[in-house]
């Protein structure tokens, strides 16, 4: 084997510096991208999985799929009373509701008696709440702690993910997209 | 005052690098012959210059002067001394001052003791290395500067991040800086060869000893560092793939790479054009890892808001300097002729074979290190993790290893495998016997890790072999050195199969009185209790484990809550055997009252960084090795030079 042919070809030459330059445009964009550091959830543009919970408490009645292909975006809200965020974005979830927005909830790994606590002391902005004790219908969907807040549109496709509480800045987003929902 | 001298002392040091660097490119021209003389002085006097200035800093966290900003923000009056040391290059205005302390006392080095580089090439070299500083000054000077007084002084420093107040990354940090800017020499070394298109020998023995220093640096930077991980972060594992680490390994490849390549161009005069290709990506990749790291860019998508300014001045510099050298190499590559030719079976060949071997790691490790960023340019966000580094780098590494056993017994440019064939014979029969053995009494372990417990132990007993028949007395130390470094890289893989192979995990909720079993060792929780340090305090388990029922010993693991600033940190306690290492973490307290405690069972895991201070052990040993016979050599000249001068005169 001889070290390189004797006449290198000039291009070979180059190559290093062309992948550096390639590197370089990668890492300028990189840098000066707009820092949207949300991960988009694989769930998004997928329609809801087919589940029926048991209700949690006793005056809202449970939640399946079927009510939740109305023709009417609503929001799905991930929840427990042991969750402290999730009592900080109660105002916010009754605020959305005045606006007439629909909101479900499933309770997660809850048991009735701390639920109708927590609903007597932050208030029960739901139409229906699904008691979720294995966390079958959040892991179907996607979700990864509590709170989290799905948009679905009338088809029962989920829409957007809201991880986290929500916070009073955060209504405007979730009203647009609840609205783009509805085209 | 210190601070105050300490900047201008700084800003003196800059001023000398611009003298060094257009004395340096003038002193090239013809013209220029009367500059010839002033280059060498000037890198030595800078190399001074910053060497005092970095004191003043030292010595301003020693005394926890508040007035200084960095000080206020970094160190603390109650903070051990260790750490107000530490504390000086644990922030990012005194790890480049750090970093340019390094450089140019390196470049005093290099022009105090070089001799036997042709001295344009050695001017142009330190032109260059002034050329390379001169970056590193207007940042600091210009938006990092670490001398900044605060308009009024601090009550109280903001002391140090609690999980950085720990001996080994006190010291890790700045021993791979050591190594990044032992890299820099030898890009500078490289650019000098291409300026006067002097890439020979000689320049490879010039740059040689620098790339092994850095690589040895290196070598314990990774090490310590994989350790540190492995038992401050109380997560059982050694390595994660992580940018921050691939940042560190990337340029210890190249090193790897170009200390090989190096050797073939010193003794053989061959890959001449290589050599210097892999200067410049060797301190490349130092750069683009210290990018990756200070920028934020390939931070977890948790992180949140982060400032693009350092990593845009680090970019800018990474654009100029390995830009240029790029296009410096696209231009004289055509002028740097052949050098000697060898056959497919020679030395030679087995460490292209090795180079190539090496770059393909770098690259996949590289790549995977990038690819979120461009697959985000794609509007998918992905995160690459060792399903992909692990079994990518094997397909790499292991023939490398297994070509590792041969190399080193080849002839250089010819050589007729029959000779070699009996010796081979006893390393492969160790390799087949050892993974027949394995698949045999564990079939169910995976394939990568089955590979390198027989690959692991192959090389770590067929290393050796090129100390078959000689003299062992007379053997040159560079050979020792390599026969080590090899033998210690056999034996980490080894610790590292094992411990991917055979851990054991177990995972209870202990009481007091409580006994758990894991892999041979049974554990029983004897106590719980309250404990203060110096600026922490903590909640301590007594666990005793025994080995196969043997006498038990004691281990401590703890909680700490740090006071200043406040922090919590688990300390992870370890039973250290000969055959393995017993890891146990203290969780939190459950409502019933009962603990949460894991414990990992490694066999043999301490071999992964017993075999890394071995490769560097080996560095060290070559390193002597190398220095030795050049000091040998510069002696014998002179002897020579004096005794003709003697009989020049009794003429």
């Amino acid at each position: 084997m001889s070290e390189e042919a004797p006449k290198r070809s000039s291009l070979a030459i180059w190559l290093p510096l062309a992948l550096f330059g390639a590197f370089f445009v990668l890492v300028i964009w990189g840098l000066y991208r707009p820092a949207d550091r949300d991960v988009v959830s694989a769930f998004v543009g997928k329609p809801l999985p087919q589940f029926n919970l048991p209700a949690a408490t006793a005056d809202r009645p449970g939640l399946s799929t079927a009510q939740m292909t109305t023709g009417k975006p609503r929001l799905l809200n991930v929840f427990a009373s042991w969750c402290v965020p999730c009592a900080v974005e109660a105002p916010q979830l009754e605020a959305l509701r005045q606006q007439g927005v629909e909101i479900d909830g499933v309770a997660i790994r809850d048991r009735p008696e701390d639920l109708n606590r927590f609903l007597a002391n932050y208030g029960n902005p739901f139409a229906r709440i699904g008691k979720d004790d294995l966390s079958e219908v959040q892991v179907g969907i996607g979700s990864s702690g509590v709170p989290e807040t799905f948009v679905i549109d009338g088809k029962g496709v989920i829409r957007h993910q809201h991880i986290g509480e929500i916070r009073p800045e955060d209504v405007p987003l979730i009203l647009q997209k609840l609205k783009e929902a509805q085209s | 005052m210190i601070a105050e001298i300490g900047l201008a002392v700084l800003w003196m040091a800059a001023a000398l690098a611009v003298l060094q660097l257009f004395a340096g490119f003038s002193a090239l021209r013809p013209s220029g012959q009367v500059l010839v003389g002033v280059v060498r002085p000037l890198a030595v006097i800078q190399g001074l210059l910053v060497g005092i200035s970095f004191l003043c800093l030292i010595s301003l966290f020693l005394e926890t002067d508040l007035s200084v900003k960095l000080v206020a923000a970094n160190s603390h009056s109650m903070k051990p001394f260790i750490f107000k040391l530490a504390g000086t290059w644990g922030n990012h205005e005194g790890s480049m001052l750090l970093w340019i302390t390094v450089m140019a006392i390196s470049g005093g080095v290099v022009a105090l003791v070089e001799k036997r580089l042709r001295e344009d090439t050695l001017i142009a070299t330190l032109a260059g290395q002034a050329f390379v500083s001169l970056g590193f000054y207007a940042f600091l000077l210009l938006s990092s500067n670490p001398f900044e007084r605060l308009p009024e002084p601090a009550p109280e420093g903001q002391g140090l991040n609690p999980l950085l107040q720990d001996v080994g990354l006190a010291f890790h940090p700045p021993t791979l800086y050591v190594g990044y800017v032992g890299l820099s020499v030898a890009f500078s070394f490289a650019i000098g060869a291409l300026i006067t298109r002097d890439v020979g020998p000689a320049f490879a023995r010039a740059m040689r000893p620098w790339v092994l220093g850095a690589w040895i640096f290196l070598t314990i930077g990774i090490t310590a560092g994989s350790y540190w991980a492995y038992y401050t972060l109380g997560w059982g594992g050694w390595w994660f793939w992580d940018p921050v680490e691939n940042a560190s390994l990337m340029p210890w490849l190249a090193a790897t790479a170009l200390l090989h390549s190096s050797s073939v161009l010193a003794s053989r005069n061959a890959l001449r054009a290589w050599t210097v290709m892999l200067g410049v990506i060797a301190f490349s990749m130092s750069m683009v890892g210290t990018f990756l790291v200070r920028s934020g860019i390939l931070t977890s998508v948790h992180a949140f808001a982060v400032d693009p300014e350092r990593g845009s001045f680090i970019l800018a510099l990474l654009a100029i300097y390995i830009g240029g050298a790029l296009a410096l190499f696209g231009i004289r590559a055509s002028t740097v002729t052949e050098g000697e030719r060898f056959s497919l079976f020679s030395r030679e060949a087995s460490l292209v074979f090795n180079n190539v071997m090496l770059c393909g790691i770098l690259g996949i490790v590289l790549l995977g290190t990038l690819y979120p960023l461009m697959t985000e340019a794609f509007d998918a966000k992905v995160s690459v993790g060792p399903p992909y580094f692990n079994p990518v780098s094997a397909i790499f590494a292991i023939p490398m290893m297994l070509m590792m056993g041969v190399g080193p017994l080849l002839r250089w440019r010819k050589d007729k495998p029959s000779r070699i064939t009996a010796t081979v014979a006893i390393p492969a029969l160790v390799v087949a016997l050892v993974l027949l053995g394995v698949v045999l009494m564990f079939p169910s372990i995976r394939i990568l890790p089955m590979l390198g417990l027989a690959v692991g132990i192959g090389l770590a007993v067929g290393s050796w072999l090129p100390l078959k028949g000689r003299n062992l007395r007379r053997t040159p130390l560079a050979v020792w050195g390599m026969v080590l470094a090899h033998c210690g890289l056999g034996v980490a893989l080894f610790g590292a199969a094992s411990e991917s192979a055979f851990s054991i995990e177990r995972l209870a909720a202990m009481t007091v009185g409580d006994t758990q079993q894991v892999g041979p060792i049974t554990v029983k929780l004897e106590g719980m209790g309250p404990i203060a340090g110096p600026n922490w305090t903590a909640i301590e388990a007594t666990i005793s484990a025994s080995y196969n029922g043997g006498t038990p010993v004691m281990l401590r693991p703890q909680a700490r809550t740090f006071t200043s600033p406040p922090g919590e940190r688990t300390e992870s306690a370890l039973h250290t055997r000969w055959n393995g290492q017993l890891y146990a973490v203290l969780g939190n307290e459950g409502d019933d009252g009962r603990w949460q405690m894991r414990f990992w069972w490694k066999p043999f895991v301490p071999l992964i960084w017993l075999g890394g201070l071995l490769v560097a052990f080996g560095g060290l040993v070559a390193l002597l090795g190398r220095v030795a016979q050049d000091v040998k050599r510069v002696r014998a000249t002179d002897k020579i030079a004096f005794r003709k001068a003697q009989q020049d005169m009794l003429k």
